[in-house]
C-alpha cells in the first residue's frame, strides 16, 4: 500500500520564516514529493494547536507517516511523537527534520536556506516512507542511586533522597565529606559560619540510616544503563579499619610526624601522617598517608598501631573494589581553584604576602592554622593595607574565557572581614562588579558604605621593586584606574588573588566513564541549558553544583536538590522506557561468518554454535549500528536506521541534484 | 571545471551524540556555515556503511562529510575507531576509481565543538568548489548502457552471493 505522508513545516515564530519561505516549501512539498498527501505550514507546530493539526490529519486524511519540519529532534522528537500517539498512529512512524538549528540560524541567503530546507524536508518524507513501527521497551529502575562527590551540592542530592526514603550510596575521593565549604569562614552575603551550616548536614548524611557513606574512595567504572548501571568504586586504603575505628584520635595525636597539609588547609596549615582532614570530619575515622608515614619509610615508629584501643590500625590493608547496582547517578564533582602560578605577572609563590583566595579563607577561618587571625606570612605582623584582585584566571583569554561567578561576592566577603578583623585598608581591583543574586546587590552596597576603596582596572603587575620610599618593604599593585585613565601603583602589606574556579583535572575523564560530554571549558553538559539543567544527554545520569559550571553554594543547593528530584521521579515511575532502536540478524540468511561479533563493544552479539548463526541480545544491545554497516551479507537492520532508510534519506537530500531526481539506480537497490 | 556560480551538494552523515549536536550547537550560536551541506543523522558514526558514501556520490553529491565523535570519546565506546578503519578504507577504493581525498572527508566533532564543526564544514564545502563537480550521477543519465552494464554487475553479485533480495 502506498504510503500517504502529512509534512508539516514550522514557522517557528520568525526564527525559521524569518529565512526560508516556509509557504513555498510546503507547497513545494505536497506537489512534488511521492506520496505526501497533506502538506501544511503552521506558525508554531509543537503549540498545542499545532500538535492538534497533526492529530486530526490523522484521523482524517488517514496519514499514514508524518513528517515535521522544525527545530531539533533533540528538542521536540517527543513532543511529535504523543502527538503521532494521540492520533493513533504508531510514534516512530515520524520523522523530524531539522530547517532550524541547521538551517534558518546559520545560512544567510535566504534562497539557499529555502532550498536546503526543501532538501531535508525531501530527504525526511523519502525516509519516513520506510519506517517501521516500533514498541518501546520497559525496564525496571533500581531505586538505589550513587552520589558522587560530597560536597554541599551531593549532600543536598543525597539528603533529599535519602529523607524520601530512597537508598543513597555517597561517594566521596578525600577522607571526609564537606567539600569546599568545609574549607570556607563565612558566607555571602548573610555572613553566616559555613561549618555552623554545613556540618549539621554533614553529620545527618554521616548517620541516615538510607546513605551508605564511601569515602576516601573514587568511581572507577560505570556501565550499564539507565535505571541498571553497574558501577565500581575503588575503596582506596585508609591503612585503618572501618568498622573497629572509634574516632579516639589516639593515634593522631601520638603520631610524631608533621607535614604541611596542601588539601585542606590549602598548604596554610600541617597535620599529622595519620589525620583527619578537619576536627568535624565525617566519617570520624582517620586516614593513613603512606607518602609521609614512618612506618612506610623505614619500618619504625608504629606508635598508631601500638596505641590504638581497638586495634584497628592496618598496615597492610589494601585497595578494595565494592561493586554496586544502582539506578541513577548524580555527579557532584565539583570544581578546583585555578594555580595562580599560571600568572607569574601577579607573583603568587614568589612575592611572600600574595595569597590565593582559598589561602585567605584557611588564614581567615577560627578554626584555621592562626585561629583566624589575619596576619601575613612571618605569621605575626597583622597587615594595614591589603589589596584584593579579581578575575584571577577568569574573564581572560589566555586561561579561561567564563566568569567564575562568585569571585565578586567571595571578595566582598573577604574585604569585609579583613575590614572587621585588622582595621586594614582595601582595594578591590575589579573589571565588572557582578552581584546578581537576592540580597546581593545590598551587600555591596553595604561594602560601599564601609569603606572598600574600588578601582575598576584589571592589575597589571604585583611586584616588590620599589620606585619611591614609601614603597619600600611593600607589596605594590600596578593598575590602570580605567574610571580615571590613570595608571597607579598602590603599596600594600598583603594581595589576595581570586583564582578562577576550574573544572576538575579529571572532569573530562569522569565524563567518559559516565558517558556525558564537557564543555570546551571543560564543564560537563547539560541536557538543556535553561530547560534541563541538571539532566544529562546520557538518561540517568545528572549533574549537580560547580561541576557544571562555576557557581555559588545556593545555586549549587538548589541543583543539588532539583538533580535529587529528577531521580524521585524516575523511581517513583518504576520503570523506564527504552528506544527500541537496536539491532537484529535475520538468522535464516545468517551465514555465520561471525565478523559482526567483534564488532560489538557491549557483547550483544551471541554466536549460536550449533546453529552456526550469530543473533543479538537485545538487552545488551544499545543501537550503535555499527554491526548493520559491517555485515558482509546485509543480513543485520538496525531498528529506525535500516540501510533502506537511510539510501532513501541520501536519495532525498539530492533532489536537486543532478541525476537523483530520474534516479535510474534506485534507492532500493542495494537494500535488504 | 571550477567555476564560481558552482554550488556543490554535500552530504553530511553525524552521529547522534556528538556532530549532530555540535551543528545543532552551531545552531543556537548562530554560527554561520555553508548552506551545502545537508546533514543524515545517524546513532554512531560506526553505522556509516562505506556504501552510504557511495550512494550519496553516486546520486549526484559533490562531496561527503563523516562526522564522530573524537576518538576515545564515542558514545558506543570505541565504535568511532571502526568508523576511521572504514573511512580509510573507503578512500583507498576512492582513490582507485579517481576521487580526490578531499570530496569525502572524516570530522572529529564533540557536542560543544559548533564552532569548529561549522570551520570544517566551510572548508569541506571550499575544497570541493575548488575541485569542481563530480557528474558521477551524469554518467547513469547520458549513458544508459553504462547504467545497464552496472545493473548487471550488482544483479551478478547478488546470484553468485545468494544475497536475499
Amino acid at each position: 500500500m502506498a504510503e500517504r505522508v502529512g509534512v508539516y513545516v514550522c514557522h517557528c515564530g520568525s526564527n525559521i520564516a524569518g529565512k526560508v519561505d516556509v509557504e513555498e516549501v510546503a507547497k513545494w512539498a505536497g506537489e512534488h514529493i511521492d506520496g505526501v498527501v497533506v502538506a501544511r505550514d503552521y506558525k508554531f507546530m509543537c503549540s498545542d494547536l499545532g500538535q492538534k493539526i497533526v492529530e486530526d490529519d490523522i484521523k482524517k486524511e488517514g496519514l499514514t507517516r508524518v513528517v515535521v519540519a522544525a527545530c531539533s529532534p533533540h528538542l521536540h522528537e517527543k513532543t511529535f511523537r504523543r502527538a503521532c500517539a494521540n492520533g493513533g498512529l504508531n510514534p516512530y512512524l515520524l520523522e523530524m527534520t531539522n530547517i532550524r538549528e541547521h538551517c534558518s540560524w546559520v545560512h544567510k541567503d535566504p534562497a539557499q536556506a529555502t532550498i536546503k530546507a526543501k532538501a531535508l524536508v525531501s530527504a525526511a518524507a523519502e525516509r519516513v516512507k520506510y519506517q517501521e513501527p516500533l514498541e518501546p521497551m520497559f525496564v525496571d529502575v533500581n531505586p538505589t542511586t550513587l552520589v558522587v562527590g560530597g560536597g554541599i551540592a551531593g549532600l543536598q542530592a543525597t539528603l533529599e533522597l535519602a529523607d524520601a526514603g530512597y537508598p543513597v550510596v555517597l561517594v566521596e575521593r578525600l577522607p571526609s565529606i564537606g567539600g569546599h565549604m568545609a574549607q570556607f569562614d563565612k558566607t555571602f552575603p548573610t555572613l553566616d559560619c559555613s561549618a555552623c551550616i554545613l556540618t549539621p548536614k554533614m553529620s545527618e548524611v554521616g548517620q541516615h540510616e538510607n546513605v551508605r557513606l564511601v569515602t576516601y574512595a573514587e568511581l572507577e567504572e560505570v556501565s550499564g544503563s539507565v535505571g541498571n548501571f553497574k558501577v565500581k568504586i575503588r575503596q582506596k586504603a585508609r591503612k585503618v579499619d572501618y568498622d573497629l575505628c572509634t574516632g579516639c584520635g589516639v593515634c593522631i595525636e601520638k603520631c610524631p610526624r608533621k607535614v604541611i597539609d596542601n588539601e585542606f588547609e590549602a598548604g596554610m596549615g600541617t597535620r599529622k601522617a595519620i589525620y583527619m582532614p578537619f576536627p568535624q570530619a565525617v566519617p570520624r575515622v582517620p586516614v593513613l598517608d603512606t607518602e609521609s608515614c614512618i612506618w612506610f619509610e623505614r619500618q619504625r615508629c608504629g606508635a598508631c598501631q601500638k596505641l590504638c584501643p581497638t586495634d584497628a590500625i592496618k598496615f597492610d590493608q589494601e585497595d578494595e573494589i565494592i561493586e554496586l547496582n544502582v539506578g541513577n547517578i548524580i555527579l557532584a564533582t565539583g570544581w578546583k581553584p585555578f594555580d595562580c602560578t599560571k600568572m607569574p605577572q601577579y607573583g603568587y609563590g614568589r612575592l611572600a604576602n600574595v595569597y590565593t583566595s582559598m589561602e585567605f579563607e584557611r588564614l581567615c577561618n577560627a578554626a584555621g592554622p592562626t585561629n583566624g587571625k589575619i596576619v601575613l606570612r612571618d605569621g605575626q605582623t597583622v597587615p594595614r593595607s591589603v589589596a584584593i584582585v579579581h578575575c584571577v584566571g577568569s574573564r581572560d583569554l589566555n586561561h579561561n574565557a567564563y566568569c567564575s561567578s562568585v569571585c565578586c561576592m567571595a571578595s566582598l566577603k573577604m574585604a569585609h572581614l579583613v575590614m572587621e578583623k585588622t582595621g586594614a585598608e582595601v582595594h578591590s581591583f575589579y573589571i565588572d562588579m557582578r552581584t546578581n543574586q537576592k540580597d546581593y546587590e545590598e551587600f555591596y552596597q553595604r561594602l560601599l558604605q564601609e569603606g572598600v576603596k574600588f578601582v575598576r582596572g584589571k592589575v597589571s603587575e604585583v611586584t616588590d621593586a620599589a620606585r619611591a620610599p614609601h614603597e619600600a618593604g611593600k607589596t605594590i599593585v600596578q593598575c590602570e584606574d580605567t574610571l580615571t585613565g590613570r595608571q597607579q601603583r598602590y603599596p600594600v602589606d598583603m594581595v589576595i588573588l581570586m583564582g578562577a574556579l576550574e573544572p576538575q583535572a579529571d572532569a573530562r575523564e569522569m565524563g567518559l566513564k559516565c558517558g556525558i560530554s564537557c564543555s570546551m571549558a571543560g564543564f560537563y553538559t547539560e541536557r538543556h541549558p535553561k530547560l534541563d539543567p541538571v539532566a544529562t544527554m546520557t538518561d540517568g545520569i545528572f549533574v549537580a553544583g560547580a561541576c557544571q559550571g562555576p557557581k555559588d553554594i545556593p545555586a549549587s543547593v538548589v541543583q543539588g536538590a532539583a538533580a535529587a528530584a529528577r531521580v524521585q521521579g524516575m523511581i517513583t515511575k518504576g520503570k523506564v522506557m527504552i528506544e527500541p532502536v537496536v539491532a537484529k540478524i535475520d538468522e535464516e540468511h545468517c551465514s555465520g561468518c561471525r565478523i559482526c561479533n567483534n564488532m560489538c563493544p557491549y557483547n550483544a552479539i551471541e554466536f549460536d554454535a550449533t546453529r552456526g548463526v550469530s543473533h543479538v541480545i537485545t538487552a545488551l544491545c544499545k543501537g550503535c549500528g555499527t554491526c548493520v554497516s559491517a555485515c558482509p551479507a546485509n543480513v543485520i537492520s538496525g531498528a529506525h536506521f535500516s540501510n533502506r532508510q537511510i539510501f532513501a534519506e541520501i536519495k532525498g537530500a539530492l533532489w536537486d541534484a543532478l541525476g537523483a531526481e530520474e534516479t535510474p539506480v534506485s534507492a532500493e537497490m542495494s537494500a535488504p | 571545471m571550477s567555476d564560481d556560480t558552482f554550488e556543490p551538494k554535500i552530504v553530511g552523515f553525524m552521529c547522534n551524540w556528538c556532530s549532530y549536536r555540535a551543528a545543532d550547537l552551531a545552531g543556537t550560536a548562530r554560527i554561520a556555515h555553508a548552506p551545502n551541506i545537508r546533514i543524515i543523522r545517524v546513532m554512531c558514526s560506526g553505522r556509516v556503511d562505506p556504501t552510504f558514501v557511495l550512494k550519496a556520490l553516486s546520486l549526484g553529491a559533490d562531496g561527503v562529510m563523516i562526522a564522530g565523535c573524537h576518538p576515545g570519546e564515542c558514545h558506543y565506546i570505541e565504535q568511532n575507531y571502526k568508523a576511521m578503519r572504514r573511512f580509510h578504507m573507503l578512500r583507498h577504493t576512492l582513490r582507485a576509481m579517481g576521487v580526490e581525498d578531499a570530496r569525502v572527508q572524516l570530522v572529529w566533532a564533540s557536542a560543544a565543538e559548533g564552532q569548529q564543526l561549522a570551520e570544517a564544514i566551510d572548508r569541506l564545502v571550499a575544497d570541493v568548489k575548488a575541485l569542481g563537480p563530480l557528474g558521477w550521477s551524469r554518467n547513469w543519465a547520458e549513458n544508459g548502457a553504462r547504467l545497464q552494464a552496472l545493473e548487471d554487475i550488482i544483479n551478478e553479485h547478488n546470484e553468485a552471493m545468494e544475497v536475499p533480495r
